[in-house]
């Protein structure tokens, strides 16, 4: 199980290769779609290769309501 | 010059020779070849019998960003290089076109490939779930202009020609047309392949129309050479920036010439044999030339398809004859650069520009000793130098599409 801190910074890791984003701006409080603008193809890998690193599933319909990196990091660490 | 005409504003290319236009009309004077050996492990894998190719000179990813690189197929990122090459290279920016003016057009022969295939490796290795999002939109062969269309934000309409070997210069042609209509004041348009990988390589091979000459790759590309055994695939990009000849005017621009008339025609003869009289290909030149307003006494020069094949060769300079007459001098850049298909005919057609502006024709790289059956002038050894003030550029395709470009001086 890893911490928090270690979800975040992963979950930072991932978005930063599949979409640029620079990994210190991938912060709790951003909105993937709003404030990184990552595009639902993009989310599609960020998932998967969550899943892979996490041990998690994360169904289409929960990946819907993961709107902000928080919600991500809540989810993963819920469910890992 | 009458406001109606097209004029090209900018050049832009990724070649076996050069990373850009420059070194790669550069290479094509200086006589250089851009085709080496695959170090592919396929290519022993399979034991595929041609085991050579005209692979970039320069990597995409040199230029593009990691990220947009990743989200594009191989014949995605030549296209977006060059294109943004020629839109430099054209001066124009967001504000200098109206962007609901403003239209795409580059063709590709394969699109795709690598992408199909490796996703489908991963779809038999690792499921479903290792297939990417992307996958379409790096696939689909309208994929090309569909990423350079989004990048300019052009909204007079994205197109994508697909006509095999004769797809770049169909882009190009389909421009004109557009520019001619109204539909748009610029149009930026070319062709883009790249599908060196085991299949299109296997399927070439099977149809027994590549070069085996794997012992001496620099010299395997031989058109219009009695000892020619075939094609050497290529990969690369060419794009031109076209646009109403008013409106350059108004804004100043730069004109390397005219593209000024596209002939087109289909054979109803073979899906891959060229009609043997070159019936169909005269028949495009001919359109061509008389779209153009050019009496054929005018053209000095003809930048041919000529790939190398052993039957295809012999046909185009019957179609040449027929349709121009005997005096035009001939190349064929195919020595040098491979056969790039689908960006093939774009790529061309900028050295048929160049060589008007520079007054200069590459010679046909490894042409030694003449097929007898070709009865006209081909420039061999050296460039020549020659005064152009009209030329034609053809380009043909497997299924029997004929493309033939008339450019002139500015």
């Amino acid at each position: 199980m890893s911490s928090i801190e270690e979800i975040q910074k992963g979950l930072a890791e991932i978005v930063e290769e599949v979409a640029g984003v620079a990994a210190d701006d991938v912060s709790v409080d951003k909105s993937f779609v709003d404030d990184l603008d990552i595009d639902s193809l993009s989310m599609v890998e960020i998932a998967v290769q969550a899943e892979d690193k996490f041990g998690v599933k994360i169904p289409d319909d929960e990946l819907a309501n993961l709107k902000t990196v928080g919600d991500a990091v809540n989810y993963i660490a819920s469910n890992a | 010059m009458t406001t109606n005409d097209v004029v090209v504003t900018g050049l832009g290319a990724t070649t076996p020779l050069g990373g850009d236009v420059e070194s790669t009309w550069e290479g094509l004077l200086a006589g250089r070849s851009g085709i080496a050996p695959l170090e592919f492990d396929w290519v022993e894998k399979f034991e595929l019998p041609a085991k050579i190719a005209a692979q970039l000179a320069v990597e995409p990813t040199e230029t593009l960003p990691r990220v947009e690189a990743r989200r594009l197929d191989r014949c995605e990122q030549v296209a977006m290089v060059a294109a943004r090459q020629a839109w430099a290279d054209s001066g124009h920016s967001e504000d200098t076109v109206d962007l609901e003016r403003l239209g795409v057009v580059i063709g590709t022969g394969i699109g795709g490939a690598i992408t199909l295939l490796h996703q489908d490796d991963l779809l038999e290795t690792a499921g479903l779930r290792k297939v990417s999002p992307l996958t379409v939109p790096m696939l689909m062969p309208n994929g090309p202009a569909a990423h350079v269309g989004l990048d300019l934000k052009a909204r007079a309409g994205v197109h994508a020609p697909v006509s095999a070997c004769a797809s770049g210069a169909e882009a190009l042609a389909w421009a004109w047309r557009m520019l001619r209509s109204g539909e748009a004041d610029v149009v930026v348009a070319g062709g883009a392949e790249a599908c060196i990988t085991a299949i299109p390589v296997a399927g070439f091979c099977q149809a027994r129309t590549m070069s085996t000459r794997n012992d001496d790759p620099t010299r395997a590309s031989r058109p219009f050479d009695i000892g020619r055994d075939g094609f050497v695939l290529g990969e690369g990009a060419g794009i031109m920036v076209l646009e109403r000849a008013d409106f350059a005017a108004a804004r100043g621009a730069k004109v390397y010439g005219r593209l000024a008339g596209i002939g087109t025609s289909s054979d109803g003869y073979h899906i891959t044999a060229a009609d043997p009289e070159g019936i169909g290909q005269s028949r495009a030149i001919a359109a061509a030339l008389r779209n153009a307003g050019v009496d054929p006494i005018d053209i000095g020069h003809v930048n041919c398809h000529a790939t190398s094949t052993p039957v295809g060769d012999v046909i185009e300079p019957q179609a040449v004859r027929r349709a121009i007459g005997d005096h035009p001098v001939l190349t064929a850049p195919k020595g040098n650069l491979g056969h790039l298909l689908g960006a093939a005919g774009a790529v061309e057609a900028i050295a048929t520009v160049l060589s008007i502006r520079d007054s200069v024709i590459p010679a046909t790289l490894n042409l030694e000793n003449l097929d007898p059956k070709v009865q006209l002038d081909v420039v061999s050894g050296e460039p020549r130098k020659m005064h152009l003030t009209a030329a034609v550029n053809n380009s043909f395709g497997f299924g029997g599409h004929n493309v033939s470009l008339v450019f002139t001086s500015a």
